[in-house]
């Protein structure tokens, strides 16, 4: 690599998926940088969920490498990736509806606790001492995104902004170096928009690299350091959120030549 | 916390306890060890359904191995029975990991054809296999548990054994419930892609807990032949599978309260019936046996439409109706 090593933290290298004769992600080459907020943005079936998809082990690439670190990621399964430190969001809301909230964040410490199901079967709650350490663990991160009220909710119950902040809540319990974030604000309000921004603007203040998809424009340039700009499944632009607003070609992609 | 299950258990045990006393016949203790063995295959079968959201419609071939090991290493190799009783654990538990492999990357109705299909096949060869499991014609002569010498020969000390092991399994899943691997299982029931992004490995954590409730299964079918000392592929059908999941359902599968309220009053509705039958007798209006699969075709119709989490949530629910508290934490939306 030519970047210096905080620019190549997670580096796409020619990563290419075809689903049958379509290619939705054309031998795509990017970095992200350690530490800061970067945005993937483009128009509609740009490919850029795909991307999330292919880094966190859910769609295996039809060709190209994604390392993570200098370590390789491609041909991983999820729940893999998610033990290198990689946490992820999804688009269509994906918590837990028949768990309560605390129950949802303290499944983000399965791989922060040990017992298996022999000593789980054995053991009750009370003397199985990790327990009281997840429980906390847990409190702590749904006190930062301010559903520590609502613990005790259903998750199911709860309306879609927070099941969106419980989302990030349950991948931060992972204690991930990297955080992807699938369009966190769509069908958010714009006053839970902004609480959205604060909340990602708070999480790269920990040192967390953040990896964000997101339609809604004014948040991604507020709040990201770089966006790179895909359609078709091929970077067309990347730069600082200044950069990529006066940038003829994604005026283009997004208005239509 | 979860201190009410723990109750629950040692209201359970203080039942248990008296009941050989309120329950002077023999014939009944009898069928509340049938219920005892329908509710330790329950108990597996909900873990696997309610909490971890996988159907299987083939638990009836767990029980059966679990019972059939138990026969005939006991009486064609002179095993002692604790141990064919293990054989028959390890058997289920190899099977389960082997069938679990390919089955469990299935869902919904394609996972219940295919376990269904493992119900059959299994029965098949109990029938088929003459010269190994005697086919129709069963094996008999199988012998007694001994417990530290002391023979499980009476009907109120085999009661006392099978609800003991009810009350162990029990214990199992209430502390499996609520650990980590217990959140792993309800996680892979409700999102599978939310589960493995978390770090649970769901294909592995599947198969285990097949193969835990195979385990369970199989020493309901283990105790069933040293109770019953003779079985034939009858009551192993695919049939028992299904009443076994109804019983799941009807209880309410998302709580192992539900599956224990659902074996209980499924395997004591039969008498129920008879009762109703001989009642009905004296009004010179005669009830047939067919007419159960009416009722409990009814039963199963009317608890799917008036409670759908089943009877026990809904036992639940009115008595939190009456006191007024706890209706915030209601499952559902």
């Amino acid at each position: 690599m030519t970047d210096n090593p905080t620019r190549s933290f997670i580096v796409l290298d020619r990563l290419r998926k075809e689903f049958g004769g379509v290619v939705a992600v054309n031998d795509l080459s990017l970095n992200f940088a350690k530490g800061q907020i970067s945005a993937l943005i483009g128009p509609n079936g740009a490919g850029k969920t795909t991307v999330f998809n292919l880094i966190t082990g859910f769609l295996p690439p039809t060709s190209g490498s994604i390392t993570l670190n200098g370590v390789n990621l491609s041909g991983k399964k999820p729940h893999r990736i998610a033990s290198m430190g990689v946490g992820r969001t999804f688009q269509n809301v994906q918590v837990f509806p028949a768990m309560t909230v605390l129950e949802n964040v303290m499944v983000g410490r399965h791989l922060r606790s040990r017992c298996g199901m022999a000593v789980s079967c054995l053991l009750p709650q009370a003397l199985r001492p990790e327990e009281k350490r997840i429980r906390e663990a847990s409190m702590v991160w749904l006190e930062a995104v301010g559903l520590k009220d609502q613990a005790d909710r259903t998750a199911g119950s709860l309306p879609l902004g927070s099941q969106r902040m419980l989302e990030i809540a349950r991948a931060m319990a992972l204690e991930p170096s990297v955080l992807f974030l699938d369009e966190p604000a769509s069908g958010l309000n714009a006053r839970e928009t902004a609480g959205m921004g604060d909340l990602i603007v708070k999480i790269k203040a920990m040192g967390i690299t953040i990896i964000l998809v997101e339609h809604d424009m004014e948040l991604v340039m507020d709040i990201s350091d770089n966006v790179a700009v895909v359609n078709f499944g091929s970077l067309i632009a990347e730069g600082t959120p200044k950069d990529i607003q006066a940038n003829p070609d994604v005026i283009n992609a997004y208005l239509g030549a | 916390m979860n201190m009410k299950d723990y109750i629950g258990i040692g209201v359970l045990a203080l039942i248990v306890a008296v009941m050989p006393f309120a329950v002077g016949n023999d014939y009944y203790l009898g069928v509340l060890v049938f219920t005892a063995l329908n509710c330790l295959t329950c108990i597996g079968l909900c873990l696997l359904l309610g909490y971890a959201g996988q159907i299987s419609l083939g638990h009836s071939a767990f029980v059966a191995i679990g019972a059939y090991a138990s026969a005939l290493l006991t009486t064609k190799l002179g095993w002692n029975p604790w141990a064919a009783m293990g054989a028959g654990i390890v058997i289920s538990l190899v099977t389960a990991v082997l069938v679990g492999i390919p089955t469990l990357k299935l869902k919904g109705h394609y996972l219940a054809m295919a376990t269904l299909g493992f119900a059959s096949i299994v029965h098949v060869v109990l029938v088929a296999a003459v010269d190994i499991t005697g086919g129709p014609s069963g094996v008999s002569g199988i012998p007694r548990l001994e417990l530290f010498g002391l023979a499980l020969d009476t009907d109120t000390r085999i009661f006392y054994f099978c609800w003991a092991l009810v009350l162990v399994a029990l214990y199992f899943a209430v502390n499996l419930i609520h650990s980590r691997v217990g959140r792993g299982l309800q996680a892979i029931h409700g999102s599978e892609d939310a589960a493995s992004s978390l770090g649970v490995n769901i294909t592995v954590d599947k198969i285990r807990i097949f193969a835990l409730s195979a385990v369970f299964a199989s020493v309901s079918g283990s105790l069933y032949s040293h109770y019953v000392l003779y079985i034939d592929p009858g009551p192993f059908d695919v049939m028992h599978s299904v009443l076994l999941i109804t019983m799941v359902a009807v209880g309410g599968i998302h709580s192992i309260w539900g599956a224990v309220t659902g074996a209980v009053l499924l395997s004591l509705l039969p008498e129920g019936l008879s009762f109703l039958s001989e009642g009905l007798a004296q009004f010179n209006i005669q009830y047939k046996t067919d007419y159960d699969t009416l009722i409990y075709g009814a039963i199963l119709l009317s608890i799917m439409l008036f409670l759908p989490e089943g009877l026990f949530d809904g036992i639940r629910r009115s008595f939190s109706f009456f006191s007024k508290t706890n209706t915030e934490t209601e499952r559902g939306q």
